[in-house]
């Protein structure tokens, strides 16, 4: 194969677990609608929360659709493979985030129908159930999917579906797999803490400030259990591997411990960013004021996820497998885009630094004036 | 046992993504035309200095954020649909299809989200000259991730720039720019993006004729009636203008559309355009001999003119385009759809031989059958089809949405022009009749922007990409149950979150601006 072409897939993983470790990043959105009850205790302090992470929801969105954009254009066969068959997760995922889209909008205008607490409620639902259930579609990367496919299905004219799901529950089944379901909790307690983190950044206000702080520890601790027992489990399972001659794949045993020693950057990738998460945590839950935690936890938690999309994906490893027809598991060269698609996007993608710029700086130039109670009081000022 | 695929699930699969469409297609051309009005308000403001024109911006970016929210989540949920729906869509075209909705994504939606923000935060926060930056970034950033997604759509309706690789069992892109410049594509962007300013420019001239007819804040009102009405008379005549351009390119690219669209079943030189007509219910299979018209009342030689440029051009009927036979515009004569039928067919058994040769390690016979498959590859998608009479797309839904759309689109000239001459003349404010008209045309500019999407897809049935792949040969394999629930799921939510945003809008509209002392 041209070793261009096989750059490029590697170039487009790179790509693809960037955006996915931003996504999970962006999450500390649904961490924080999910905390509005435990942290906000009177409506100011609610609407304070609210204004904080709730106006960062769009890049959290939108980067969930670069997410699946980019996948589609370099991946399609995952996004058939995927989308297609495990329906109900997905479906579920994006009736999470619909819900979510109205509801900072809508939950405190005049004239909303369902009243202001079921747009919270709606809220709430997205911060529980979108990291969770996004989580645990992640963890169906490392322990497997029940699909097959087969692309000559393409030439039966009665049923030409190349790619189908392998039981009826067309997804849900993977919240059966306890460590698909560990990582689903261990993305969501990750939110809840750089949420709390972006609160005590963000929120000019002692007592929000003070119970983030209190709200970190059991919050860590849960994140600690759930995350480490994911990563051990990983390393020490039997892993897909593929073949690079023969293109077969089978189970190799810690074949994920394997791709971290066979690929060193990674795994520092992974020890700088897990180190930097607990950094920021434990640097802001000692005493003192400091209030940086989220710079650390936030690029910790980039590199962390970079680490481990990377993990699954490269290293002649099959990152979408199945279960049940070993041989239709993705590996990122049989699901890929051709050269031509690959190398064009690739051109686009050498403006992403530029995009990451302009987004810093609006970014900063909104935060740097804190949020506090007199801006949510202000007259005629659009707020949350 | 042969598996075939349940006709029911198709149909449910369509209807989920024409609900998810349509609903999405209620508030992305407001977006679009109100982001635009808003702009030119803020740049007059920045400009001038007068306040005023700050508050009046600011209360038409109220509405416009109200209806942006639930614009945003319906779009998710298209974006997807595409692998939940139409899985083996993704793959046989992910290659080509997915590219602008990467690019649309890294692009625009970015730039959206980015500015959005501090359009909506940062009054107070960046200065007016970045305020304003922002605020046109915000449409700018709609506008281009409305480019690229209606490239893709383009795409589909007239695939070009790609090539079919027998190996990986898809299409593949092999020119960019033939994707992204297709006469199509650019035609469809600029008719579209133009006919959605018609909608905001509807939406803002109505609101600001109740203002007037509770005579309530009337500078706020003429002020914005004049910048929309002239905004919305460019709209339609640029409408107008790119419409054209777009029947031009249907009638060359998908003649079967243009066909359902005029209800013409034969065929001929110097064929005239139906400006009114009611089809015959009696007419049911296009070759029954059984006239397709109750009534109908046309303009000599039109169609030919629109669609040839030549008042006595060859335009193809149903039964020309079913039966063949007709000398093309290339000098060939067009074969029948039954021997589009065989031929696509035949490309199929070749694909199949061909991956059968390469198992075999038989490359000589593998070269010979992937002969026959390009040979026969214009018509890969025919082999699907089971019946040519399944070729032609729902006539009704077609013939009348897209008269539906002209009549409105004409109807908007008249009423743009009038505002624009009425406010000049200072009459506007004691023209009441005017005003309730104003008002009650807002969901006409809806119903019209609405009917010109139905013309666009249903008219290319039973077409996924034309000519390529049909829609039951793209379909995911689903329980029809689970496509059904899914579909009652999306249309309480979308309907529950509708109301919702249509009651927040009147509120909003009822509280009016909110005007600093000095600037009303």
């Amino acid at each position: 194969m041209d070793s261009t072409y096989i750059l490029l897939q590697q170039y487009w993983w790179f790509i693809i677990s960037l955006l996915g470790a931003l996504l999970v990043f962006l999450l500390f959105v649904q961490g924080g609608q999910s905390l509005l009850f435990t942290v906000g205790k009177t409506e100011l302090q609610q609407k304070m929360m609210l204004n904080s992470t709730g106006r960062k929801w769009e890049f959290t969105f939108t980067t969930l659709v670069t997410f699946g954009g980019a996948f589609f254009a370099s991946f399609p066969l995952f996004y058939s493979t995927s989308f297609g068959g495990a329906y109900w997760v997905w479906m579920a995922l994006l009736f999470c985030f619909v819900i979510q889209a109205v509801s900072y909008e809508y939950q405190s205008k005049k004239g909303n129908l369902l009243g202001k607490k079921t747009y919270q409620i709606f809220l709430i639902i997205n911060g529980v159930l979108a990291p969770i259930l996004l989580g645990t579609a992640v963890g169906t990367f490392f322990n497997g999917a029940e699909f097959s496919v087969n692309k000559e299905n393409l030439m039966e004219i009665g049923m030409p579906v190349i790619s189908s799901w392998d039981n009826p529950w067309h997804g849900l089944e993977a919240v059966l797999v306890i460590w698909n379901v560990c990582l689903g909790l261990a993305v969501f307690f990750l939110a809840r803490i750089q949420a709390l983190l972006y609160f005590i950044n963000n929120i000019n206000d002692e007592e929000v400030d003070k119970r983030s702080r209190k709200q970190l520890i059991p919050e860590t601790a849960l994140f600690l259990v759930f995350f480490l027992a994911f990563l051990i489990h990983t390393l020490v399972q039997d892993g897909f591997a593929v073949n690079p001659e023969t293109k077969e794949v089978f189970m190799q045993p810690y074949k994920y411990f394997m791709n971290l020693i066979e690929m060193p950057a990674v795994l520092v990738v992974l020890l700088v960013g897990v180190v930097s998460v607990l950094f920021g945590i434990i640097k802001t839950i000692l005493p003192g004021n400091w209030k940086k935690g989220i710079w650390f936890s936030g690029v910790g938690t980039v590199l962390t996820v970079l680490a481990l999309f990377l993990c699954v994906g490269w290293n002649n490893t099959a990152y979408y497998p199945s279960v049940t027809n070993l041989q239709s598991s993705l590996t990122i060269e049989n699901s890929c885009s051709s050269l031509f698609t690959l190398k064009t996007m690739s051109y686009v993608s050498i403006l992403v630094p530029f995009v990451l710029w302009y987004i810093y700086h609006a970014w900063k130039a909104l935060d740097i004036r804190k949020i506090d109670k007199k801006e949510m009081e202000e007259e005629g000022q659009h707020t949350y | 046992m042969v598996e075939n695929i349940d006709t029911s699930l198709i149909d449910w699969s369509r209807a989920q993504f024409a609900l998810t469409a349509m609903y999405h297609w209620l508030f992305v051309p407001l977006t679009l035309g109100l982001g635009v009005i808003q702009a030119i308000m803020e740049s007059i403001y920045y400009k001038t200095g007068d306040p005023f024109w700050k508050d009046t911006a600011k209360f038409w970016m109220k509405i416009f954020g109200i209806n942006f929210a639930i614009g945003i989540a319906t779009g998710l949920i298209m974006e997807f649909q595409f692998g939940t729906n139409w899985s083996n869509y993704s793959w046989f075209v992910g290659d080509i299809f997915g590219a602008p909705l990467a690019i649309e994504g890294i692009l625009a939606f970015f730039m959206e989200a980015t500015f959005i923000a501090i359009m909506f935060f940062g009054w107070n926060k960046v200065s007016k000259r970045f305020h304003l930056t922002a605020t046109w970034l915000t449409i700018i950033g709609a506008t281009l991730s409305a480019l690229w997604i209606l490239i893709a759509n383009a795409w589909m309706q007239f695939p070009a720039g790609m090539q079919f690789n027998p190996d990986t069992v898809r299409n593949e892109m092999n020119d960019f720019w033939a994707v992204a410049l297709s006469p199509v594509a650019i035609n469809k962007f600029f008719h579209t993006v133009v006919s959605s300013w018609i909608v905001g420019s509807a939406f803002v001239v109505g609101i600001s004729a109740w203002f007037l007819l509770k005579k309530r804040e009337s500078r706020f009102a003429l002020g914005s009636i004049k910048i929309a009405a002239t905004f919305g008379l460019i709209a339609t005549l640029l409408t107008a203008w790119t419409g054209d351009g777009s029947a031009y390119q249907v009638a060359q690219k998908q003649p079967m559309k243009l066909a359902a669209m005029e209800g013409l079943y034969e065929g001929g030189n110097g064929v005239g355009l139906v400006a009114v007509g009611i089809l015959n219910p009696a007419k049911q299979a296009y070759n029954d001999g059984v006239n397709p018209f109750l009534f109908n009342i046309q303009l000599p030689k039109m169609l030919s003119l629109f669609a040839e440029r030549d008042l006595n051009g060859y335009v193809p009927g149903i039964i020309n385009l079913i039966d063949g036979g007709y000398t093309k515009n290339d000098g060939t004569v067009a074969i029948s759809a039954e021997e589009k039928i065989k031929r696509g067919q035949i490309a199929i058994k070749a694909l199949a031989d061909y991956k059968r040769a390469k198992k075999d390690k038989d490359e000589v016979a593998a070269q010979q059958y992937r002969t026959t498959l390009e040979a026969n590859f214009e018509y890969f998608g025919y082999g699907y089809v089971r019946d040519k009479a399944d070729l032609i797309p729902p006539l009704g839904l077609t013939f009348y949405s897209f008269r539906v759309m002209v009549l409105l689109g004409g109807f908007f000239i008249l009423l743009f022009a009038l505002a624009v001459f009425m406010e000049r003349k200072k009459k506007m404010e004691k023209a009441v009749w005017l005003q309730w008209v104003l008002l009650c045309s807002i969901p006409l500019a809806y119903i019209a922007s609405q009917a010109g999407w139905i013309v666009a897809e249903v008219g290319r049935q039973p077409w996924a990409i034309q000519d390529i792949l049909p829609v039951s040969a793209s379909v995911s394999k689903l329980s029809v149950g689970s496509v059904q629930a899914t579909f009652f799921l999306f249309l309480i939510l979308f309907t529950v979150l509708l109301v919702a945003e249509i009651g927040i809008m009147i509120k909003a509209i009822k509280k009016g601006p909110e005007f600093e002392k000095q600037s009303n």
